[in-house]
């Protein structure tokens, strides 16, 4: 089996401090960076810390920043890298860290608490729930998500300015609030909140969310410039809002 | 100092260890009833192992075969299960596993839909319609998201990232449990009336496996620390598919869904081989012919592939192959869904193990076959619980989901998991919070029972360079997979056993660097405790079966011995010490035994 | 094992790749265009060499044009007539979903690329004037749809030379130039919702979710129209005013 020398440059440290530490040691074939941390931790470092879990690509846990992008570590593979080159490690930096390449997302999970559940329409004359494949497909690209909270941590909106995540919910939200908002069945209205609690107006659209997507959903494109739209039909369209009063008509 | 002031703690009528499926589902159940319920899990909520299951939930929708219904769900998994299972759970399973998926999508989950608009089911394993609820093939996620979502809005109190690792007792009952913040380090106590088990299983002391760091066994030790009943623990599942290259994925789950959908296994010879080990049991619905199997995929009236045999038979037919020499160059054997069907349909139906074969091993699977062997992937066995209530046999115990045993018996079908997580896990979160409404009187901890709790998790800590715990658990991992895998013989299981005893002698002598701030070193030497004693009792109940069935093969014992057909061996914990011995079955009812051996 | 100490946060980021190249390329070629269009839109001349009518004037609608579209407005204008209607393309633009990530991210740095430390210091977004004004969006689809058809009228009119019908370069550039604005302008978020994005049962609505299908699968590559009609757009302006300045001559086709 082949096996070729790294250089690993991992950050270790928690609240108070860290710094940088490089291990080196030799890898086999098809190893991804989760193996390598593995590896360190087995032989050359016990306590490094890391949080992961399936390591397939399918818990989003093992969130970090490789040589300076956010990624999955289960889903880099070390070929990826030009060989002899040192690899750089590092937490995610919008959360706080607790420890090494672990950092404290409960940030995501008090979002999630403030986004109102899903309220389905009564059932069908026949008990039944019908939708359609055409109704659904555009949810299923949302419920994809796996929380990896790659998209959060990218987001300049509260990665590069703290005080901006009091009001704003950040990528992976409005990839639920969009799921919750086109789902057929739902019937909670949500806009107000995207408007001004989930502070939608402070995306502005420069997709890194997207493109760090290891579940490749389209954020910008399919979640949020449509909820951007459906916050303008309700609060910034004159002639929509017109139309809807004459109409008495509300979003089908 | 008592120990409520001396730690971190927190009282409920019922808490719920462990945030996957069951978890979660029982936890929305108790606290359904008034309960006051906390959710304590050893990840992140949302990362439990429910994530990983990729094909689908098994009900008896009956939207795509009409004809089907409880009766022959309960059927299959009776066969699948060779009728080792607890007859009373699978007839609830099968009887309230609709109304458990109809429930999930009044939550929000939205699943493959049927050209009338209801919820699609596609075929697997063992089932004789078309019968799992599937998204894609990342169900599990849909259905975790859909109850952790749920649970949120319920307002559930969840402790992530607590790692319980005793249960505590008030004479004969449960009071509590005792763990530690994996963040800090420092110790938690919870005060209950009731512990619901949703732990899962122990998979991580093998070697190649499909399951994560999670999967150490905490719930089944704790179960017998504890003082209840395990059965079956013999009945390990290999999944037949698993990954085998490249060597770092090896393991990796590749779901049974590819079957399902029209894949087929194939060895280096190119020959469908699965042709040569239908099983007598099975004969008679298998079909014998490629032409025969092929135009099962159109019409279920037709004989099933036998691609599609229960997970058990595909596990040991590969597993065989590769022994006698036609396996692939890195030790798997071919699954081919690429000659088979159009890219796009691949692409739709399976997307996550299209991208998954992409970005790991290299491999388009619209273009190329997958090399694919067994991997360790399910405890049938677990805690004995009671099959209506989930009850373990100690009082204020209760246990759903993988943790628990009886539903699958001898080998489960795909499909089944997802379902027994929320059939069983409302159930124990409801009995849960009935026993707790029940209680009368006061529980105390015991103080000095936590604080030798509280001493025994900190020995890692003091010494200096010991024995490191990466290197025990690697070593368990070997031994576990060569000497109590696929096939085993009495010779090997002594052997396994006597290493277990060597690596609890160094387990005593482990030691980490660091603190106690999330220090995985920490975390992996105390979850060996747990791993050990999992793997003991697996060894010692593979022993005493001597017979093959199911998950538990013996090349010693290769046939179903009829005395074996109506014993579960049991494991328990007394003065330190697992004893095994056997116990009857429950008797079937004679109309169940009827709807069981009724042919194709 | 060495140490090195350098904290995470003292770095703008740690990427190593040329984050910076696409920036940069933003920049050089969004303020080429600008710098181009401004300059020929305040020409106000060799914008129409028979019969071709240079889009950056198309509509023309003051009295004194060369090439007169629509007399809405009198001769008392006598600046450059495409000030009169260059607005709208423009405010199209700016508004656009696309090239807002690509100004926001190499002309206003915030932030320059992914997983790079914003340039400014404070953030509000578009919540605030005057980026909030970026809503008005689809009201800028709606005029910038009109602009689509007076240039496919431009382009018809292309075929008709003095001596009967006739196709030259010019004709396919107009053409051309009309249909990739077309895809740009029909592949545009707003649109897309409007077509059908806002429906949450598709169906329901069996035809609008049909052009919503066709509308979102032209809006996967929006970027790529937005720019090729950028160029081509200025390109068919230069080919019009060379040819009006008599530096080239047109080829005729049939």
């Amino acid at each position: 089996m082949a096996t070729q020398e790294v250089t690993m440059r991992i950050w270790r440290g928690d609240a108070k401090g860290g710094v940088f530490k490089e291990y080196h040691l030799s890898i086999g074939e098809g190893m991804v960076v989760l193996d390598v941390i593995h590896a360190i931790q087995a032989t050359q470092a016990n306590d490094l810390a890391v949080r992961w879990n399936c390591k397939a690509g399918k818990c989003g846990s093992c969130s970090a920043e490789v040589n300076g992008k956010p990624r999955l570590m289960c889903m880099t593979r070390m070929n990826l890298f030009e060989p002899g080159k040192t690899i750089t490690v590092a937490p995610m930096k919008t959360f706080p860290l607790i420890r090494d390449l672990v950092t404290d997302v409960s940030f995501n999970f008090e979002k999630a608490k403030t986004i109102p559940h899903f309220r389905p329409k009564a059932k069908e004359a026949d008990g039944t729930r019908r939708m359609f494949q055409e109704d659904i497909d555009r949810v299923q690209e949302f419920h994809k998500c796996i929380e990896c909270f790659l998209c959060q941590n990218v987001c300049h909106v509260i990665r590069d300015h703290e005080d901006n995540k009091k009001h704003f919910a950040g990528p992976r939200f409005f990839v639920r609030l969009a799921a919750l908002e086109m789902h057929p069945l739902d019937t909670n209205d949500r806009k107000q909140l995207i408007k001004e609690k989930a502070g939608l107006g402070y995306c502005n659209i420069t997709k890194c969310c997207t493109e760090v997507c290891p579940e490749n959903i389209h954020i910008t494109d399919n979640s949020i410039i449509p909820l951007k739209e459906r916050v303008v039909d309700e609060f910034y369209d004159p002639l929509f809002r017109l139309f809807r009063k004459i109409s008495g008509k509300t979003a089908p | 100092m008592a120990a409520e002031q001396k730690y971190e703690s927190h009282e409920y009528d019922v808490i719920v260890i462990g945030a996957g499926g069951a978890g979660l589902r029982a936890a929305i159940e108790a606290s359904a009833q008034g309960a006051r319920t906390a959710l304590v899990c050893k990840s992140l909520l949302g990362k439990a192992h429910t994530v990983m299951a990729e094909g689908g939930i098994a009900a008896a929708l009956g939207n795509v075969y009409p004809e089907d219904n409880w009766k022959v769900h309960f059927r299959d998994t009776m066969r699948g299960g060779k009728l080792l299972n607890n007859w009373r759970m699978a007839q609830i399973h099968a009887q309230e596993a609709p109304a458990r998926v109809l429930e999930l999508e009044e939550w929000g989950a939205l699943f493959d839909r049927t050209k009338e608009g209801l919820i699609l089911q596609r075929d697997f394993g063992g089932h004789r319609y078309a019968r799992l609820a599937h998204v894609g093939d990342r169900t599990g996620l849909e259905m975790i998201r859909t109850l952790q979502q749920h649970a949120v809005h319920k307002g559930i109190d969840v402790y992530m990232e607590c790692n319980v690792q005793r249960l505590l007792k008030d004479g004969e009952r449960i009071c509590g449990a005792f763990g530690y913040w994996r963040e800090s380090g420092k110790c938690v106590l919870f005060k209950c009336k009731a512990v619901v088990l949703a732990t899962g299983g122990g998979g991580k002391a093998w070697k190649i496996t499909s399951n994560s760091w999670e999967y150490t066994g905490d719930g089944i030790t704790m179960a017998l620390d504890a003082g209840a009943d395990l059965i079956d623990v013999e009945m390990v599942q290999f999944h037949p598919t698993g990954m085998v290259w490249p060597p770092s994925v090896r393991g990796i789950l590749v779901t049974e869904g590819v079957r399902g959908d029209g894949g087929t296994l194939t060895n280096s010879e190119g020959k469908r081989f699965m042709f040569n080990y239908i099983p007598e049991f099975f004969k008679a619905e298998t079909a014998e012919t490629e032409k025969e199997a092929d135009a099962w995929y159109e019409d279920k009236k037709n004989r099933r592939t036998p691609d599609l045999l229960p997970r058990d038979e595909v596990a040991r037919a590969i597993n065989a192959e590769v022994k006698a020499g036609r396996g692939t160059s890195h030790g798997g054997v071919f699954l081919d869904i690429a000659s088979r069907r159009p890219a796009e349909y691949i692409k739709r139906r399976l997307p996550s193990m299209y991208h998954q074969f992409r970005e790991l091993a290299d491999v388009d699977i619209t273009k190329e076959a997958m090399e694919v062997g067994p991997t360790c992937h399910y405890f049938m066995g677990g805690v004995r619980v009671d099959a209506d209530t989930t009850a373990a046999t100690v009082p204020g115990l209760f246990a759903a989901g993988e943790v628990a045993a009886g539903l699958h018996g001898a080998n489960r079908l795909g499909g089944n998991s997802l379902s027994d997580l929320v059939v069983f896990g409302r159930r124990a979160g409801l009995y849960a919070a009935e026993y707790a409404k029940g209680l009368k009187g006061s529980l105390t901890v015991d103080t000095a029972q936590v604080e030798s709790i509280a001493q025994e998790l900190l020995i890692p800590f003091n010494g200096k360079g010991g024995e490191n715990p990466y290197t025990i658990h690697a070593e368990l991992q070997d031994c576990m997979q060569n000497l109590v895998g696929i096939i085993r013989t009495e010779k090997e299981l002594k052997q396994a056993l006597d290493k277990l005893a060597t690596f609890k002698q160094r387990l005593t002598k482990v030691s980490v660097e660091g603190n106690r701030q999330y220090n995985p070193g920490w975390h992996l030497a105390l979850d060996l405790y747990s791993m050990l004693a999992v793997s003991e009792a697996v060894t010692l109940a593979a022993i005493e079966r001597k017979e093959s069935r199911g998950g538990h093969t013996r090349d010693d014992y290769p046939k179903t011995d009829p005395k074996f057909a109506k014993v579960n061996v049991v494991v328990r914990k007394s003065k330190g010490e697992l004893r095994i011995s056997q116990e009857p079955l429950p008797e079937m009812p004679e109309e169940l035994k009827k709807l069981v051996e009724e042919q194709k | 094992m060495s140490d090195n100490s350098l904290a995470i946060e003292d770095k703008v980021t740690q990427r190593q790749d040329l984050w910076w190249l696409e920036p940069l390329l933003v920049v050089l070629a969004l303020g080429g265009f600008v710098v181009y269009a401004t300059w020929a839109g305040l020409q106000n001349a060799h914008y129409y060499a028979a019969p071709y009518l240079s889009p950056f004037y198309s509509p023309c609608l003051s009295a004194n044009c060369a090439h007169l579209t629509l007399p809405l407005i009198g001769s008392w204008w006598n600046l450059s007539p495409a000030i009169l209607i260059l607005w709208i393309p423009a405010g199209f633009r700016v508004t656009c979903y696309y090239y807002r990530k690509a100004y926001y991210r190499s002309f206003l740095g915030s932030p320059p690329a992914c997983a790079v430390r914003d340039i400014a210091k404070t953030y509000t977004g578009e919540t605030r004037f005057p980026f909030v004004l970026q809503n008005i969006h689809r009201y800028f689809f709606y005029l910038a749809t009109l602009v689509v058809i007076f240039l496919w009228w431009d382009a018809i009119l292309a075929f008709r030379f003095p001596d009967g019908l006739g196709v030259g370069i010019g004709t396919l550039v107009l053409l051309g130039n009309a249909f990739l604005l077309s895809l740009y302008s029909f592949s545009c978020h707003s649109c897309r919702h409007l077509c059908g994005g806002s429906l949450n049962t598709f169906s329901k609505a069996p035809a609008r979710y049909g052009i919503w299908r066709v509308v979102s699968r032209m809006n996967e590559r929006h970027m790529l129209c937005a720019w090729i009609s950028l160029i081509w757009v200025a390109l068919a302006d230069l080919y019009v005013r060379l040819l009006s300045m008599g530096v080239i001559t047109d080829v005729r086709l049939f």
